[in-house]
């Protein structure tokens, strides 16, 4: 086998998925919150509410087109790169990214054709209609490819045949493992979370040059009840989430908490500098007995630490452990935004105290850096497997040679450099231009189409 | 159940690939016309003209990559592999072409003169990976115990190169059909000597390649009747339905070129590509990798097959309903300013 092949492939495998995972975190997020802008200027007739509708739907459309064509990349990437891994996985998880195909990626391309395209198109229940399916379509999305996911962390219903293939045994089993629940409402959570900071961050940035912006005050409202509501919830996802990584991947468990040891009253390590050589944390600063507590509920519970696994059955620690701190820290910090943006909300003006719309602003692309951190965690913490206790990273890659996978890697490294500042150039001039008032009336129809 | 599973998946994917083959041929095929629009306006309504369905068109792209890890992975993790490069080549070229119905209406000066190029150039390199990787997966891939196990520029030949230069003739032939269908004014009467080049070009590579593929590969000769000791005329009769097609659909373009009909020169070209496919799957069935790996060996098991076949029943006659909603919604001339932009 070729390490440096297998190393390129699994640089090039993080950095275009890690890439990928950026917009659908944002895009999952603004199609419900679109399908909501548009159900509340429907109900209300409100123009405040079409108003941002049209305004996050360019910014909607700029990433989601990102979305696809980076996505596209990775359906091919598990056969280009992971050859040996597709012929392992297929049989229990191909169905899986099928009927993601067909319940997801079908419905959101096809309707968001009309969401874009179609207002003087089709009448406006129609046209409401297709912006709730595109964004039933990013969920049915998410649904399948977290349990493919989740199915990797903690394989379950399947059975090795003979020939030393894989084969499924209960199909609800594979597609509900273990691990899957917890993880798709973090996920969905998350790419909430992303959104609502994203809306907040514009709003408040327009605020701040325009005190009197009817639309952006209402967006900032709604992005603080958001905020307000989600974080918090965010947190216990995490913690169940955390509960059930103790049973399913202690080893990784050991990692996210840089504990050695196994025993009870695990320390918290706030920081630590984990050495896997020595096979001890070189300093720490530490909370004596809350790493039990916050890891199993109770702090005289015994949590296993690393030097239960073999060396080279242990997952990277350093990088584990700083991941989910930083998640963990990012979490923290939009419980307190959220509260403050709340508690203000209720003494009357968010939009007026400065200092909030500058935090605002501040933790505008927050939710982008926790989800990778988070994404990070899971799979770098999963190693050296890449299906959790049934293969191994090393065993999965293509029998393709170093030379081309650096090439592609440095194709991909110049065109994603070329489309993410593009991209965000083209969205923060969106934000800079700001919403345009909508005329109270909708646009007008074709001739021949219902109103 | 007695259902024979990878065979309905053979007929599954290779519809899936035949879909995309024509719809995102035709987007394709808008792409690489590009340049050769006078004004930005035309050029704005040819983008108009197919940005509300191709993501639909490419996401047919997504269901033949992904059937083919699902229903067989053997092929997948055979062929991608073996085609390394000119499918990276090809992912990157659909990134940049993709992104490029956003881009170009944010850019302003500059910006939207470099997505322009994007577009074009991206259609272009797109169309061209995809005749490399075709190309080089009719010459055969070096397998051994299902494996790759040749070298990483296998798929570049004369022969290879002559099929991405006949695709490019049959995209941009696909594209000027679409666009006499759905433009008016000058436009459209530019699309119609497009139309007529493209066509003359794609007869003349096809032919050329079908030929080539007879000396390629013997086995393939032997199904049309030429086995290398005598000559079968009742095999080639068998067969002789699918060039006397692919002869009908250029004859198609040509009168309705000639009769200025607005939507025979598309449909021409569709049944040029047809009989094209089916001229392919006649010299190579049951072969999923041309003489090395049957779709039989490549199948994944009976179970996985099943369920998905399950979905595939309800799901995909309702896709293809949606689909033709959207058509239906969009159908007509287009106009540059139909867009929410
Ligand atoms: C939690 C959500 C999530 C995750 C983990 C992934 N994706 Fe994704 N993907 C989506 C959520 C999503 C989405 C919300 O459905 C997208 C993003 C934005 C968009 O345009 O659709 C999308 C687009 C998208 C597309 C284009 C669909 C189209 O043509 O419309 C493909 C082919 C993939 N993805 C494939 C993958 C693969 C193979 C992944 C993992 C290896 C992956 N995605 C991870
Ligand atoms: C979208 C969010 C995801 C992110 C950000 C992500 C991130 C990563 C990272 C950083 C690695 C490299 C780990 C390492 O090599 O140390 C990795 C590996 C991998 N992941 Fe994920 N992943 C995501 C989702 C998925 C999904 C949904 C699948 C499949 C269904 C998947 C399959 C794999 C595979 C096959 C590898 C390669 C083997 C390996 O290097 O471990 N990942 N991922
Ligand atoms: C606030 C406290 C939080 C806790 C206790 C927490 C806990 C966890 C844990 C334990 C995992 C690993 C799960 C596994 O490997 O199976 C994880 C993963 C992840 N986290 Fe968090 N998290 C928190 C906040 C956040 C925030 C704020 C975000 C994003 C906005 C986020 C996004 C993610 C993502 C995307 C993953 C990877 C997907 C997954 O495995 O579920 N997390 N989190």
């Amino acid at each position: 086998m070729d390490v440096y092949a297998l190393l390129l492939s699994r640089l090039q495998f993080a950095f275009t998925i890690a890439f990928h995972i950026i917009f659908p975190s944002f895009t999952i997020g603004l199609a419900s919150y679109l399908a909501v802008l548009e159900g509340l200027w429907l109900a209300s007739g409100n123009p405040v509410f079409k108003t941002l509708y049209l305004f996050w739907l360019k910014v909607f459309a700029l990433s989601f087109g990102m979305g696809v064509v980076t996505g596209v990349v990775m359906s091919y990437e598990l056969g280009s790169n992971w050859s040996v891994f597709s012929v392992q996985v297929s049989p229990v998880i191909g169905p899986l990214l099928a009927f993601e195909v067909l319940t997801a990626f079908f419905l959101e391309a096809s309707f968001l054709g009309i969401m874009l395209f179609g207002w003087r198109k089709v009448g406006r229940g129609l046209h409401f209609a297709a912006t709730l399916l595109v964004a039933i379509g990013t969920l049915i999305s998410a649904f399948w490819i977290i349990s493919a996911n989740s199915w990797m962390q903690s394989p379950a219903g399947f059975a090795h045949t003979p020939a030393g293939g894989l084969i499924a045994t209960d199909w609800m089993a594979v597609i509900f493992s273990p691990s899957f629940p917890a993880r798709l409402g973090h996920m969905t959570l998350a790419a909430y979370l992303t959104t609502a900071l994203v809306v907040g961050a514009a709003s408040a940035w327009r605020l701040l040059h325009d005190p009197d912006e009817a639309a952006s005050a209402t967006a900032l409202r709604m992005a603080i009840g958001m905020l307000a509501i989600v974080a918090p919830l965010q947190l216990i996802a995490g913690d169940v989430s955390g509960k059930a990584v103790r049973h399913l991947q202690p080893a990784k468990l050991a990692a996210i908490e840089a504990f050695w040891e196994t025993r009870a009253h695990q320390p918290f390590h706030i920081l630590a500098w984990p050495d896997p050589k020595a096979e001890t944390n070189r300093w720490e600063l530490s909370i004596p007995g809350l790493g039990s507590w916050i890891t199993a509920g109770d702090a005289g519970a015994e949590v296993t630490g690393l030097k239960a696994f073999a060396p080279e059955d242990r997952p990277p620690i350093a990088i584990v452990f700083y991941a989910f701190r930083v998640m963990v820290g990012l979490g923290l910090a939009m419980i307190g935004l959220g509260g403050w943006g709340a508690w203000l909300a209720l003494r009357g003006g968010p939009e007026r105290s400065r200092a909030f719309l500058w935090a605002t602003v501040a933790m505008g692309p927050t939710g982008f850096v926790s989800v990778i951190a988070g994404w990070i965690v899971a799979e770098v913490g999963r190693q050296p497997y890449v299906i959790y206790g049934v293969l191994r990273t090393a065993d999965a890659v293509s029998p393709v040679g170093a030379g081309q996978v650096s090439a592609s890697l440095i194709g991909f490294l110049a065109v994603y450099a070329t489309i993410f500042n593009v991209g965000v150039l083209y969205i923060l001039r969106l934000i800079a231009e700001g919403p345009t008032e909508a005329h109270e009336e909708p646009p007008p129809l074709a001739p021949g189409a219902r109103p | 159940m007695s259902l024979d599973l990878p065979l309905v998946w053979a007929g599954i994917i290779a519809l899936a690939v035949l879909f995309y083959v024509v719809l995102d041929g035709f987007d394709l095929g808008v792409g690489i016309l590009f340049p050769f629009a006078p004004t930005p306006r035309d050029r704005d309504v040819m983008v108009e003209s197919i940005a509300p369905v191709w993501d639909g068109n490419e996401t047919w792209l997504v269901l033949g990559g992904g059937g083919l890890f699902a229903a067989f992975p053997r092929a997948y993790a055979a062929i991608l592999p073996a085609l390394y490069l000119p499918i990276m080549i090809m992912l990157l070229a659909l990134v940049l072409r993709g992104v490029a119905f956003e881009f170009r209406a944010r850019g302003r000066a500059r910006g939207k003169a470099f997505w322009t190029a994007a577009f074009a150039g991206g259609s272009l390199t797109a169309t061209l990976a995809q005749g490399l990787v075709l190309g080089g997966f009719i010459q055969g891939l070096t397998l051994k115990d299902g494996a790759f196990a040749g070298g990483a520029f296998d798929w570049l030949t004369p022969y290879s190169v002559m099929v991405a230069v006949g695709l490019a003739a049959g995209y941009a032939l696909l594209g000027a059909g679409w666009l006499i269908w759905r433009t008016e004014g000058e436009l459209h009467d530019l699309a119609r000597r497009w139309a007529g080049t493209a066509a003359g070009a794609a007869a003349m590579l096809l032919a050329g390649v079908s030929v080539a593929t007879l000396f390629l590969h013997p086995q393939v000769a032997a199904r049309w009747g030429f086995d290398g000791h005598g000559f079968s005329e009742s095999a080639l009769a068998r067969l002789a339905p699918i060039p006397l097609l692919g002869l009908a659909g250029l004859a198609t373009v040509g009168l309705g070129l000639g009769r200025r009909s607005h939507v025979a020169p598309f449909a021409g070209g569709l049944i040029v590509f047809l009989s094209g496919y089916l001229g392919l799957a006649a010299g190579f069935f049951p072969y999923i990798a041309p003489y090395a790996m049957t779709f039989r060996e490549a199948a994944n098991e009976d179970n996985a097959l099943a369920l998905m076949l399950g979905g595939v029943a309800i799901l995909l006659p309702v896709i293809l309903g949606y689909t033709v909603f959207v058509y239906w919604l969009f159908r007509g001339k287009v106009t540059a300013d139909a867009g929410y932009h």
